[in-house]
């Protein structure tokens, strides 16, 4: 069968995916590998059985003690109310149903997801129009001029970007508010009213981060045959008369054949955007009001400024099971479309 | 094996039973569409790299010129007393010692560690292998603000609290990296190992001279990634140091930012730049690397 990607990709992939099934039957068959002695080859296996879990210890042993502990701790502290210098308290789903009613934590989640939404879809929007412009024809220099200028914000932490963005979006001296005076827009109060703000921290997270879903839709589009294209021009889906055809080869070609690359960079994009954290909290440490103030920093103050670990928690436990939700879709959805190992 | 090639989309797209690489799809002829496109794109770069550039040559305008509208974007007669200034306001040296030490000693910690649980997963055999894979990659999903409080109390009960260690430690064990790895050690043949065992090699040497040499360009990425990642990272330092002999540079800035209030943005762009000196080598010398990895298992 032709393959789609270099052989050699293939089987390592298939090899991958079958790793439960297979672990067994290569530990079977591996003995009769190498040597023809059957004594030493025993010997070997047990050496190299014990010599996998000296491997594996520090990675493992790391793991459980700094993750898998961690997570059931949580889940367990969510249900006790604990300010580290008392004992710890049980109180059933009472932290549960406090975070559910509290104002500042609704808010929090609320804008959170109108973060998601926004921040997402103009990552995503972006990075696909970017992507696309940059795969069609043009020299080879300026090619890599543009991606690496797209890329480049990743490679930045987001608590120095933030720092020099305040500066750009200062409402007096800020260069942003200039430029726009410039066109005659009169100076915006970017960082004082809450809409000012959330739209700054959206604009902001993007501006860091198209990059990621820019580099996901480059690969896609990388592979995607020339033939398939030709084929739609035969068709006429691209007549190649006027440059209107463009776009219908985009939208009836492109589009769909890049729907596995959209999902993926749609559900990463969505995960880390619900994750945000350093740039609320270094633009307006999510002010004015709550109106920048997301799910993790309510967990960040709750936990270490009221020392209410087990209300944390419970929001942790919360903005967990919402990641899970959205991460089971993912896998419902794409285990047709995408390879995971 | 069908199932491995076919990821679903065989069905309505001949491409995958092609397997020709594209960038261009093939336009013949003049394209006015070429300038608008590059324009667009210029633009793009522009407000990519154009907050970037500023903040340069903001830092090298003397402190009391930093305000003045319009911006000039070339530094004509660059002035270096902010860069002065920042060593005077905060200790910077202190800052990059503690984020080089914590960044450098992760980095080669995953490198290591990455190396070892990627060649046993991809090249030794042991009972439940597969199971325990998963859940390794499964530990990739939990967002670190989710275990971040046991973590803390963990720390303090360690007596590790406001130490280096304390950032260190729980960055060693990497889902990610060890992901990375055995899909680089599959990618080298078992035959290697056979030809070693012929040749008397015991399995330890197997690794240590056969594949770990030949798993550097991967551990490379592994390290890159780690680096780009620490050197930037803000949330577990903020929570996990408390004195400021202990921070690590995002740290540090923020909180010059914070005792200069609205005073000079040069001072305070001077550190951002300063921070951003190590991120722009790797970025140089490690672009490609750090592609390959981030998107490594996305399926692109």
């Amino acid at each position: 069968m032709s393959t789609t990607t270099p052989p050699r990709e293939r089987p390592r992939r298939a090899a991958g995916r079958a790793s439960t099934t297979t672990a067994r039957t290569h530990a079977a068959s591996g003995t009769s590998g190498a040597s023809g002695a059957g004594g030493r080859t025993t010997g070997a296996r047990h050496n190299q059985r014990w010599l996998a879990w000296i491997f594996l210890a520090p990675t493992i042993l790391g793991m459980g003690l700094f993750t898998l502990v961690p997570i059931v701790a949580s889940v367990v502290l969510a249900f006790f109310r604990w300010d580290i210098i008392s004992a710890p308290t049980f109180v059933g789903f009472d932290n549960f149903s406090e975070v559910v009613q509290d104002p500042t934590v609704r808010v929090s989640f609320l804008n959170t997801i109108v973060f998601v939404v926004v921040a997402v879809a103009l990552q995503l929007g972006l990075a696909l129009a970017l992507a696309v412009m940059v795969q069609e024809k043009m020299p080879a220099w300026l090619r890599v001029f543009f991606r690496s200028a797209f890329f480049f914000p990743l490679i930045l932490s987001a608590a120095s970007v933030s720092i020099f963005m305040r500066y750009l979006f200062n409402e007096q001296f800020g260069v942003v508010n200039w430029f726009l005076s410039l066109v005659g827009i009169p100076a915006v109060p970017w960082l004082t009213t809450p809409g000012g703000s959330a739209a700054v921290v959206i604009l902001v997270y993007v501006w860091q981060n198209f990059g990621f879903s820019f580099l996901l839709f480059i690969g896609g589009l990388a592979s995607i045959p020339v033939e398939t294209y030709e084929a739609a021009a035969i068709d006429g889906a691209t007549a190649a008369i006027d440059g209107a055809t463009g776009w219908r080869k985009h939208l009836h070609v492109t589009l769909p054949l890049l729907s596995p690359t959209t999902l993926v960079a749609s559900v990463m994009a969505i995960i880390s955007a619900l994750q945000v954290f350093d740039q609320p909290y270094v633009l307006t440490r999510g002010g004015p009001g709550d109106s920048t103030r997301t799910a993790v920093m309510v967990i960040f103050e709750s936990a270490f400024q009221r020392l209410e670990f087990g209300q944390a928690s419970a929001i942790g436990v919360l903005l967990t099971l919402i990641i899970m939700a959205i991460t089971a879709a993912q896998f419902r959805l794409s285990k047709r479309f995408v390879f995971y190992q | 094996m069908t199932t491995t090639t076919d990821h679903g989309l065989a069905g309505h797209s001949p491409r995958l039973s092609q397997g020709l690489p594209i960038t261009t799809p093939n336009r013949k002829k003049f394209n006015g569409s070429f300038a608008v496109r590059t324009l667009l794109l210029l633009l793009a770069a522009a407000l990519t790299l154009g907050p970037v550039l500023w903040t340069l040559s903001t830092s090298l305008r003397s402190p009391s010129e930093s305000f003045k509208l319009p911006p000039s974007f070339i530094p004509w007669n660059p002035d270096f007393t902010s860069y002065g200034e920042v060593f005077k306001q905060l200790n910077i040296f202190l800052l990059v010692l503690n984020s080089a030490l914590v960044t450098g000693v992760i980095a080669v910690g995953q490198m290591v560690s990455a190396a070892l649980t990627g060649y046993a997963f991809a090249h030794l055999k042991f009972r439940g292998r597969g199971a325990l894979f998963s859940i390794v990659l499964a530990t990739m999903m939990v967002p670190v603000q989710v275990t971040i409080v046991p973590v803390f109390m963990l720390i303090r009960g360690m007596g590790l609290s406001d130490t280096l260690l304390a950032l260190i430690l729980p960055a060693i064990p990497t889902a990610f990296g060890t992901f990375l790895m055995r899909q680089y050690f599959m990618g080298l043949p078992a035959e290697l190992a056979e030809a070693a065992s012929i040749d008397g090699a015991s399995p330890w040497r197997t690794f240590r001279s056969v594949y770990a040499p030949l798993a550097m360009p991967g551990m490379a990425i592994v390290g890159i990634l780690a680096f780009n990642f620490h050197w930037n990272e803000f949330f577990r330092p903020l929570i996990l140091t408390i004195s400021e002999q202990n921070f690590t540079l995002p740290l540090g800035l923020v909180s010059l930012q914070g005792n200069l209030g609205t005073g000079s943005i040069s001072v305070v762009l001077a550190g951002v730049v300063l921070s951003m000196i190590p991120a722009l080598v790797v970025f140089i010398f490690g672009q490609r690397a750090l592609q390959d990895g981030l998107t490594a298992g996305t399926g692109k």
